[in-house]
């Protein structure tokens, strides 16, 4: 991390500035027969960042699907802004998407577009005036720096590279809800570790609401011990082994809530499981 | 599988099929309207299509000649070949012709372009992205492969029409003659008949390989099998349909 950029200001809240951000209430879903999660209920409050935690298979991603409406769930209820995403229309669920930043596993890149019209994707959509399109593709390549890579296909790129775009596409817009799917999936450590201080540096840097998907405890720990520091431009460890207030863990455990707490009541807890997760 | 599983999926695939196919339509009247991928798709399909087409259609009608006059000496008749090879271009060969080679080619270009795009999540990103992929995607690719394969439907009823005549002059008959009674035979219920068929054709080209392309699973092996999928049912549906019609227009108009 070394170079600094022009903080855009955050989108206006939509729906009740006053509710959580995302609410499960109950939620349920299953496929062919076979229960995915089971009563579900939490909830993020504003900046808030929920870290998901679980073995791969157990319901993570399909819950990040559920928050933001790609699948509705069985039984319960999804609350974005404190409404209830499934009385929305197709139209009204559209619009609602346009409040939040989705990062996918496999980043999703729309491969035969360019980075700088994958960035832009949303602005374009929107039809923005094609000056502040490119100042605004120009800050989300600088977050990530990845500015020389604008010219590029998603094809051109590595990895890690292709996932700091989907962080640049899904962050453009300054959403209040971001949603990581396994940001750090299949990455090297020394990459992973950039993805994770990107993360951060939008949580603390604009304090966004954030759901956060991984099976990596690694990227959790390093989420709630560190906080990114502006000036240095830096992640740097919490003093005097504090944890981030903002961050909460939860783990799932066959599709069930096994955790919901901050890490330092992860390593107190006595739950044979969280204890056998842990080791 | 059991057999109820097997007929429960079948009514499933219809009914979401009859879904998007329906939605597609609608959206032609929802705003907004991609008119820039409407033109780019009208490109990709109708100048694209235009060369396989062309040679089709100037070979078919030679043959259909080349058959005809040969069978039609034998009686005695070998001037009526025009009426012939133009009744049988306008009313059934040009329309279903172009309609299997544009299903070919992209029933399964829109069937692995979008089976792709569905399992590296692409299209779950758009809908993430705030866009519709139905109003994005599918609509324009329905609305410009209806309106390219009329025009493509008529370039191969000409060619056609025009090969069957290169090929009657090398058997003898007269060009004029040939172009005479090839005009001549035709009503206006068979140019009406040949020209409703490419609509319908376009419809389910372009329905059949969006359908195929956004119900793809399983990965790569997915994508090649909706690509499979695509050409088999379109083509089967285009015959099928094209059947029909013309029973139509026959208990409509008596020919």
């Amino acid at each position: 991390m070394s170079t600094t950029e022009t903080v855009p200001s955050p989108e206006p809240a939509i729906g009740d500035p006053n509710a959580p951000v995302v609410s499960f209430q109950h939620v349920s879903i299953g496929f062919d027969g076979h229960s995915v999660l089971l009563d579900i209920s939490f909830q993020a409050r504003s900046g808030e960042m929920v870290i998901i935690l679980g073995p791969a298979g157990g319901g993570k991603s399909i819950l990040l699907k559920l928050a933001n409406g790609l699948i509705p769930p069985d039984a319960g209820r999804v609350l974005l802004f404190g409404k209830d995403i499934n009385k929305l229309t197709q139209e009204e669920m559209f619009e609602f998407r346009s409040h939040i930043g989705m990062v996918f596993q496999e980043s999703a890149l729309f491969d035969s577009l360019s980075v700088r019209d994958n960035v832009a994707y949303r602005l374009l959509e929107e039809r923005d005036d094609p000056e502040d399109v490119n100042r605004r593709v120009t800050e989300s390549l600088k977050f990530v720096e990845l500015e020389h890579a604008i010219d590029k296909f998603p094809a051109e790129l590595s990895g890690g590279m292709r996932r700091r775009v989907a962080i640049a596409r899904a962050i453009i817009t300054q959403p209040s809800l971001l949603l990581y799917d396994s940001p750090t999936g299949g990455l090297d450590p020394i990459t992973s570790t950039t993805i994770i201080e990107l993360v951060m540096k939008q949580r603390d840097v604009y304090e966004s609401t954030a759901l956060l998907v991984t099976h990596r405890l690694q990227d959790a720990f390093t989420l709630a011990t560190h906080r990114f520091n502006m000036k240095t431009n830096q992640m740097e460890r919490i003093e005097n082994d504090g944890v981030d207030p903002n961050t909460t863990l939860m783990v799932l455990k066959e599709g069930h809530i096994a955790f919901t707490g901050s890490l330092v009541d992860l390593l107190r807890s006595k739950d044979p499981y969280i204890q056998e997760y842990l080791a | 599988m059991e057999i109820g599983e097997f007929l429960r999926e079948k009514v499933m695939a219809v009914q979401e099929y009859s879904l998007l196919s329906w939605t597609a339509m609608t959206n032609i009247f929802r705003r907004p309207f991609y008119w820039v991928d409407l033109y780019t798709q009208a490109d990709l399909i109708g100048v694209g299509s235009a060369p396989i087409v062309i040679l089709t259609g100037f070979f078919t009608g030679g043959v259909l000649a080349l058959n005809s006059a040969s069978t039609l000496a034998q009686f005695g008749a070998k001037a009526v070949t025009g009426t012939l090879v133009s009744l049988s271009m306008i009313k059934e060969l040009g329309p279903v012709l172009t309609g299997l080679m544009v299903s070919g080619r992209n029933a399964s270009g829109m069937a692995s372009e979008l089976g792709s795009m569905q399992v590296t999540e692409q299209i779950d990103a758009m809908r993430a992205l705030g866009v519709d992929p139905l109003k994005k995607l599918v609509t324009p690719r329905v609305l410009s492969t209806i309106i390219m394969l009329v025009f493509l439907t008529i370039i191969s009823d000409a060619l056609g029409t025009l090969g069957g005549g290169w090929i009657s002059s090398t058997m003898g008959i007269n060009l004029s003659q040939y172009f005479h009674s090839a005009y001549q035979a035709l009503r206006y219920p068979d140019v009406l008949e040949g020209l409703v068929k490419p609509l319908l054709f376009g419809f389910i080209i372009a329905t059949v390989g969006c359908y195929f392309g956004m119900s793809t699973r399983g990965g790569t092996q997915g994508v090649g099998r909706s690509t499979t999928q695509a050409v088999v049912v379109s083509s089967v549906l285009i015959i099928f349909s094209d059947f029909l019609i013309s029973q139509l227009t026959i208990g409509l108009f008596g020919r």
